[in-house]
């Protein structure tokens, strides 16, 4: 080939080159302007979990107004994916993250990190229950809306306690349990124990209950107190390993979720299981199940043991708040639409449809709320929220929540004179950044 | 590449005697490379200063305000970590078992596509289309296969029980890891060995028969010695590659049961923890582990990397 051919070529594509360029230009200009409607509406973009969507997508038509349209995102499945994605976004101050559903457990780090817009203190008030209200709260201010919230109890079959011999009209205490469970050939206590966050929430419920906490001051941040070597750590060790060491243990214990546990309510002589709310619907009798209505009347409720006989349980509270993002183009509208999207009718609305229980006392109050579900598991649900013990609001709790995973997966190898003890040791070494996780 | 290449054979060609218009030509080749070299130091060299900064500092994405210099302390937490070398030592067993598998089975197919003589390009085809699958889409498909409720694979083997779960301890999950990778890189394997059996002349092999050397003989004495170059290729990218596996442990395990690899804790303390700077010192460490890989398969072949290339 030339060299002459080559040059004149070069030249030819050079000129190519710019018209790409151009064009390029043109086409990432047209790509920023997407954040508009073609009516220069603005839009709102809310990243829902898939937790009652499609309600939720309905709330998002409702709060849309004449100033703002609210369109809706889908996150991933797991509370873990759903962090990453969202704070990926925000670390890069994106500006179309209008509205995020935020699981409970990561405001205060979201907050901490400056990627969430402080919202009126009005926001929360006396019908907001209080074991929801503090997950919103960061540094004496309020950093997101709390949507729905749930919590804890314990389900069982009434025909084993009766046949255990177990008075469940009176607050139970876990030795209780595992002790009925195991009394009953074939019976089980239903936990969960897979190496996930809700093993922790488990842990947190039972050194709460035990008048503990896991950090003892959560906004220290990485400098916070870990408070696991405790007599009440100790306590929730105890539990803990009682279960896993008795033939009440269900086999997949070290894996078991929310879901596995289901199974064992109605084969056999039945189980108790420590469980969320979404339990209700699950178990009555719907075009979705087999279940009998026989067997729906033989399931009974109570609320979260105690870890120490005559202390009041402290019930674990999970859900699901709304943030305002910090880069909003739109910061006025965002507020408004968190606002609207968590108002007591929206609460109730999801309560209905989906089974996400109010955040709010009035919601509990709802006549159709009242129609859907038994009075006294309301207001189970109700005092449990008001009572629960939530997780330390820690910028740091996922890290925390790993390293306690780490050293106390799985159940069968706690050991209440050691695990305690090895766990305060790492969860320190950890957010003190001298150990990996 | 070519811009150089015909640059340096130019410049062979007529040592002294540099015209006006050679060095027009050179001026001209800069100004062709430059945007090329910018666009490389903007995409690869920004990011390694970049990570090689953060990993001084002690650097939480979400405590902004927090960060401090820290000099080498990321460094010394990490080198003293149990986990840390733990997940050096299951990366290093990857790549050992996966290269050592996909050398043997790609050397195989290699010859396979080379002597076929008929439907060459049906066979060829046939072979490398693994490679052409998305790493991600291999896992799940392995995933599947492995999983005692649905998979085949514990019906297909006699001595394993039918509710045997591979996931449920390290060894069984590792050994799934390696078989997704082992089926999806070997074509890769393959292709390269190919390029080195062609390289082999025939009229060696032709000479060895007529002196009447065996099979086995003209394998080891004739084609073998005459394919290390592109066997240390091979064995090289593929090292490489196998040592920073990521995306079928992603997929089938998500680290657990111990089968994390040493990119994986660098993903989980940057992407998941949001340790910026712990991730930053891990992913230098990597990357200083790999250039040992490198140097070592290089030394252990004693082989020159410029007659590998075909400049020598």
């Amino acid at each position: 080939m030339g060299r002459t051919t080559r040059t004149s070529s070069t030249r030819w594509r050079l000129g190519r080159w710019r018209t790409g360029v151009a064009a390029l230009a043109l086409a990432t200009a047209g790509g920023l302007l997407a954040g508009c409607s073609s009516d220069g509406k603005p839009t709102l973009t809310w990243y829902l979990n898939p937790d009652g969507q499609d309600t939720l997508n309905a709330i998002a038509q409702r709060c849309s107004t004449d100033d703002y349209d609210i369109q809706t995102r889908l996150l991933p499945t797991s509370a873990t994916d759903q962090r990453v994605q969202l704070a990926r976004r925000l670390a890069a101050e994106d500006d179309t993250t209008d509205l995020m559903n935020l699981d409970v457990a990561f405001v205060s780090e979201f907050a901490n990190a400056g990627w969430l817009l402080q919202l009126p203190d009005d926001t929360i008030s006396d019908d907001t229950l209080s074991g929801i209200a503090s997950t919103v709260q960061w540094d004496d201010g309020v950093y997101a809306a709390p949507l729905w919230a749930n919590t804890q109890v314990l389900w069982y079959r009434k025909s084993l306690a009766e046949q255990a011999g177990l008075d469940m009209s009176q607050p139970v205490t876990w030795k209780q349990v595992i002790d009925a469970a195991d009394s009953v050939d074939g019976a089980t206590v239903g936990v969960q124990g897979n190496k996930y966050e809700a093993y922790v929430v488990w842990i947190n419920a039972l050194i709460e209950g035990a008048g503990g906490q896991i950090l003892s001051d959560p906004e220290a941040g990485k400098d916070a107190e870990v408070d696991l070597d405790t007599e009440a750590g100790k306590d929730a060790a105890a539990v803990i390993a009682q279960l896993a060491g008795s033939s009440a243990a269900q086999s997949d214990l070290s894996v078991s979720n929310e879901g596995t546990a289901l199974a064992a309510m109605y084969g056999g002589p039945g189980e108790f299981m420590v469980n969320w709310t979404f339990v209700y619907k699950n178990y009555e009798p719907s075009d979705a199940n087999d279940y009998s209505k026989d067997q729906f009347d033989d399931l009974g409720w109570a609320r979260y043991p105690q870890t120490v006989a005559g202390e009041a349980s402290k019930p674990p509270v999970g859900g699901i708040d709304v943030g305002v993002g910090a880069y909003t183009q739109y910061p006025e509208y965002a507020q408004e639409a968190a606002a609207c999207i968590t108002s007591v009718e929206n609460q109730v609305q999801l309560a209905v449809d989906a089974g996400l229980m109010p955040a709010t006392s009035s919601g509990y109050d709802a006549q159709e709320l009242t129609d859907a579900y038994p009075a006294d598991l309301l207001d189970l649900y109700r005092r449990s929220i008001e009572d629960a013990g939530p997780r330390p609001q820690s910028p740091f709790w996922a890290t925390v929540s790993s390293a306690i995973q780490a050293t106390w997966h799985s159940p069968a190898d706690v050991d209440p004179d050691t695990t305690p003890e090895k766990s305060q040791d790492y969860v320190t070494q950890v957010l003190e950044g001298k150990a990996l996780l | 590449m070519s811009a150089t290449t015909t640059a340096s054979t130019a410049g062979t060609r007529a040592p002294r005697a540099e015209t006006e218009r050679a060095r027009n030509e050179n001026r001209l080749g800069r100004r062709l490379v430059a945007p090329a070299v910018i666009v490389m130091l903007l995409v690869t060299a920004f990011p390694i200063l970049r990570a090689l900064w953060l990993s001084f500092y002690s650097y939480s994405l979400t405590a902004p305000d927090d960060r401090e210099f820290i000099g080498l302390s990321n460094y010394v937490t990490a080198l003293t970590d149990s986990l840390f070398w733990r997940d050096i030592g299951v990366t290093v067993v990857y790549m050992l078992v996966t290269v050592a598998f996909e050398l043997v089975i790609g050397f195989a197919f290699a010859l396979v596509m080379h002597r076929v003589v008929f439907a060459r390009g049906l066979i060829r085809t046939s072979i490398l289309i693994p490679y052409g699958i998305i790493t991600v889409v291999s896992g799940f498909a392995w995933q599947f296969a492995f999983t005692y409720q649905n998979g085949f694979v514990n019906s297909w083997l006699p001595f394993v029980p039918t509710d045997f779960n591979w996931f449920g301890d390290t060894l069984p999950a590792m050994i799934a890891i390696m078989v997704s990778e082992i089926w999806k890189t070997t074509p890769f394997m393959s292709l390269l060995l190919l390029a080195g059996l062609a390289q082999v002349s025939d009229d060696m092999v032709e000479a060895a028969k007529v002196d009447g050397a065996t099979w086995w003989q003209r394998m080891y004495k004739v084609i073998l010695p005459n394919m290390r170059a592109a066997i240390m290729v091979a064995v090289l990218f593929r090292a490489l590659d196998a040592y920073r596996i990521f995306d079928n442990i992603f997929v089938m395990t998500a680290g657990a049961e111990g089968t994390e690899s040493i990119s994986f804790l660098t993903y989980r303390q940057s992407i998941e923890q949001f340790q910026l700077g712990m991730g930053s010192a891990l992913a230098v460490l990597l990357f200083l582990s790999v250039l040992l890989v490198a140097f070592v398969i290089v030394k252990l072949f004693r082989v020159d990397l410029a007659q590998a290339r075909g400049e020598g």
